[in-house]
């Protein structure tokens, strides 16, 4: 096909606006919202310009956007090499200690500083009962700072009620930009509706940031930003992979549809260095309606079981052991949904979890009322961070206490801060850690100037909604700190902002241009929608990748015919076609998608060994291999060529 | 089809500064279209939810709609018709009734947060230490100098 071209011929060119700030922050979820309230600290009394881009409205953008009922991550009275112990458990046997450690000994100061805001964190009263976190307000329970005592519903989880949670931590995050504004002068830095797409590097240094060029979708305009220093905080990646779910409920992913891989994707672009894009997350949940199991599992204490009432972590404990040796009795999250997948594939589903036994169980010892508050708060962990579950219940007249429901694991999706750890090759703290492992700034990825956290730091899960917010923090302060040292350095980017709107634009010239060739616009042979784009990349992933539909297999015969087909996806995806502006920011958003699904089969090719059997296999090697493979692995992109390097990084073990 | 709009009650929030829906989706799914009376031939502009196999069912249209005009009709392609959850956001605390397809009905009330939208206060309690500049590459945040604390590194 022809390439695509664009005059402004068939679409009209939109204002460009430059916007000179010094530290930018990409995204708006709970990384960002902590990194605008830590650098206001510091920068804005040295007058350091501090600027947040949203590509929604901050109150509810991120993967907290609709609530959540629990903090995944508060130490309490845990130390933090327990911490680092349980992460690496998980992840079997590999995560950056470093940074695991350094984000385990500060996240408690993020949780009491949102319940200083207002956010409600249920608490045990002196019987050892649990109250909401209003009722234990009133009954004037010191807050957790003061010694409160949390309801734990694990090791490491705290329950709270909070619908609100995102906007109260965007409230706060608000007011550290507004502080900002009045110390520096400044009218605006907070843009909301505004989709960054691409970063920009200085034109002398190709490994220095310069600024992030991207559109607003409420506006025909381009925004270009200029800085010094910049931070991605744009989440993982969902709907790469074809979803169980067909038509309309495909946007019922398990993690927010709206994380469309920007972060890996802007960063492999600019040449940062990646690592363990390999691993991915596949939850087990809730069938089709992907509610939290947490809750049911660790607090109420439901059993899952088989059809035959076999516990299929015990059964297939043997089994198991004979290609993954000692990994099998960490019981990590990918292992329990392996053992699931056994008895699935052996036809002893459905599998499901008793949460009617667990009631009864719990109700024996309790009056009407603790009954009801029980019910109460069971319905809760849905409601207040995974509604469409309570309305599949409700459409299927199934009460959770009265009968059991099928668990179901989900489609792939590509994530750093829960139990995954795709993401960015980042610096670690400047005070303990391998020399290999630090270069300067805290957070900082290869880019100088670049920093990242939450799902963008890889090697290192676990970190749920409290530890992106820390993790934003010590990025925010470490990305003051850099500025402070690189102040008298001139940093220009190389690119035209002429020709960058016309890149972005793209999209919308090539729909003027062709869309009036066929009576229907979906069907033409000048272009793809990007709706259509997205079905074809999840294709690709699914069938050679490990999708559901090979139920996660893969290997390196697969991975290279599924190649052939990627290249060609993106050859593509310079065909896509936008109507206006709601469908250019698909088509980015799917430009981002295409680059992060491939760097994850990229690095699922380079490991030769299934490191996380239940998120995906190597049928070609399908045991864990400690001797060649307990190690990081890590790439790099190369955009004009297309291609990647890839290359093994050495783990440290640091806490023993 | 995730959230729909409900033609008789959208008045596409004119009397406004901005279009609730249109503002909070986090996934910039809802627009605004011509709608005609049917009555009266008037064109009015109306909510709508543009790209319904993108909408996460997050509910924040339905919790913020000023004329509770949008509702949430479960995926078709797995939840049988019927169920239904509606929420009532007020300042402090969230109602929840969540209506079963044969009928019954549940409700439940949770606190959304003890401090008043609008309230929050950062430098309150602990925020109101100041960063000292001059410890900038010492581990930990303004909080953690400021009281003193010290932080532990791997023993």
């Amino acid at each position: 096909m022809e390439p695509k071209v664009n005059n402004w011929e068939f679409c009209e060119k939109p204002e460009i606006v430059i916007h000179e700030t010094d530290v930018l922050l990409i995204g708006g979820g709970m990384s960002c919202c902590g990194a605008a309230y830590e650098a206001d600290r510091w920068a804005s009394p040295e007058g350091i310009r501090v600027t947040m881009v949203d590509k929604a409205a901050t109150d509810r953008s991120g993967a907290v956007a609709m609530g959540l009922s629990a903090i995944n991550t508060y130490l309490g009275d845990n130390s933090p090499e327990d911490y680092v112990r349980y992460v690496r458990n998980d992840l079997m046997g590999i995560t950056r200690e470093d940074l695991t450690f350094d984000l385990g000994r500060v996240v408690d100061d993020s949780v009491h500083l949102f319940e200083d805001w207002g956010l409600p964190i249920w608490k045990k009263d002196e019987e050892g009962k649990s109250l909401d976190g209003a009722h234990a307000q009133r009954e004037e329970i010191p807050s957790l700072r003061d010694g409160g005592a949390p309801v734990r519903s694990g090791r490491w989880q705290i329950m709270i009620n909070g619908e609100s949670y995102k906007v109260i931590v965007a409230e706060a995050a608000k007011l550290a930009l507004e502080n900002n504004r009045k110390a520096t002068g400044v009218d605006q830095n907070h843009f909301e509706r505004v989709f960054i797409v691409k970063l920009l590097l200085d034109k002398d240094d190709p490994k220095k940031i310069a600024g992030a060029v991207g559109f607003s979708v409420r506006e025909h305009k381009i925004y270009v930003f200029k800085c010094k220093t910049a931070m991605l905080g744009t989440g993982g990646a969902v709907n790469v992979f074809k979803t169980r779910s067909t038509a309309e409920g495909q946007g019922r992913a398990w993690f927010p549809v709206w994380n469309s891989g920007s972060n890996y994707a802007m960063a492999a672009e600019s040449g940062a260095e990646m690592t363990m894009m390999e691993n991915r997350f596949v939850p087990a949940r809730f069938k089709d309606g992907y509610g939290p199991v947490g809750a049911w599992f660790l607090l109420f204490k439901a059993k899952a079981t088989n059809a035959l009432g076999e516990d299929y972590c015990a059964t297939n404990l043997e089994e198991s052991r004979k290609l993954y040796g000692k990994y099998v009795d960490s019981l990590g999250t990918c292992m329990r949904n392996h053992m699931m997948m056994i008895d699935m594939k052996a036809g002893k589903g459905p599998i499901k979890i008793h949460t009617d036994v667990a009631m009864q169980e719990l109700s024996k010892t309790m009056s009407k009322k603790e009954i009801k508050h029980l019910e109460s708060e069971a319905w809760e962990d849905f409601l207040d961070m995974t509604i469409a579950q309570a309305g599949v219940w409700a459409a299927n007249n199934m009460e959770p206490d009265k009968v059991p429901s099928e668990l179901m694991p989900s489609e792939p999706y590509l994530l750093g801060s829960h139990a995954g750890c795709a993401g960015l090759w980042t610096s670690g703290p400047e005070d303990f850690g391998p020399e290999e492992y630090s270069w300067g700034y805290n957070r900082m990825t290869t880019i100088n100037g670049l920093f990242t956290a939450g799902d963008g730091v890889g090697a290192s899960g676990h970190k749920f909604s409290s530890g992106s917010h820390a993790e934003g923090r010590i990025a925010g302060k470490s990305m003051t700190s850099y500025f402070l040292d690189t102040k008298g350095e001139d940093v220009a980017y190389a690119e035209d902002p002429e020709e960058l709107a016309k890149e972005i634009y793209m999209p919308m010239e090539t729909y003027g241009k062709y869309s009036d060739y066929t009576t229907d616009p979906n069907i033409n042979p000048n272009y793809i929608r990007p709706a259509m784009m997205q079905q074809r990349l999840q294709k690709v992933m699914d069938e050679y990748v490990g999708g559901v539909g090979t139920w996660y297999m893969t290997s390196k015969t697969m991975l290279e015919e599924g190649f052939n087909y990627l290249v060609m996806v993106k050859e593509d995806s310079h065909h896509m076609a936008a109507e206006n502006l709601h469908e250019l920011l698909r088509a980015w958003e799917n430009f981002h998608r295409i680059l992060a699904g491939e760097a994850h089969a990229r690095h699922i090719h380079f490991r030769e060994e299934t490191r996380y059997p239940g998120y995906y296999y190597r049928g070609d090697f399908l045991a864990i291999d400690d001797e060649n493979w307990k190690c990081f692995v890590n790439s790099t992109y190369d955009k004009v060529t297309g291609e990647w390097n890839v290359f093994k990084r050495e783990y440290h073990q640091l806490v023993p | 089809m995730p959230s729909f709009v409900i033609t008789e009650k959208c008045d596409g929030c004119q009397g406004q500064d901005k279009t609730a829906c249109m503002y909070i989706c986090p996934h910039d799914l809802m627009a605004l279209k011509e709608v005609v009376d049917k009555e009266t031939n008037e064109v009015k502009m109306k909510g709508v939810n543009q790209e319904p196999v993108q909408c996460w069912e997050c509910y924040n249209c339905v919790k913020i709609c000023p004329q509770q005009a949008i509702s949430i009709r479960c995926y078709a392609d797995f939840a049988p018709l019927g169920g239904e959850v509606i929420p009532m956001l007020g300042s402090d605390s969230i109602m929840w009734t969540v209506k079963f397809r044969n009928g019954n009905l549940k409700r439940f009330k949770f606190p959304v947060r003890t401090v008043e939208a609008g309230n929050v206060d950062i430098r309150s309690g602990v925020g109101e230490a100041s960063a000292d500049i001059s410890r900038i590459k010492d581990p930990g945040f303004y909080t953690h100098h400021a009281n003193g604390s010290a932080l532990p590194t791997p023993s």
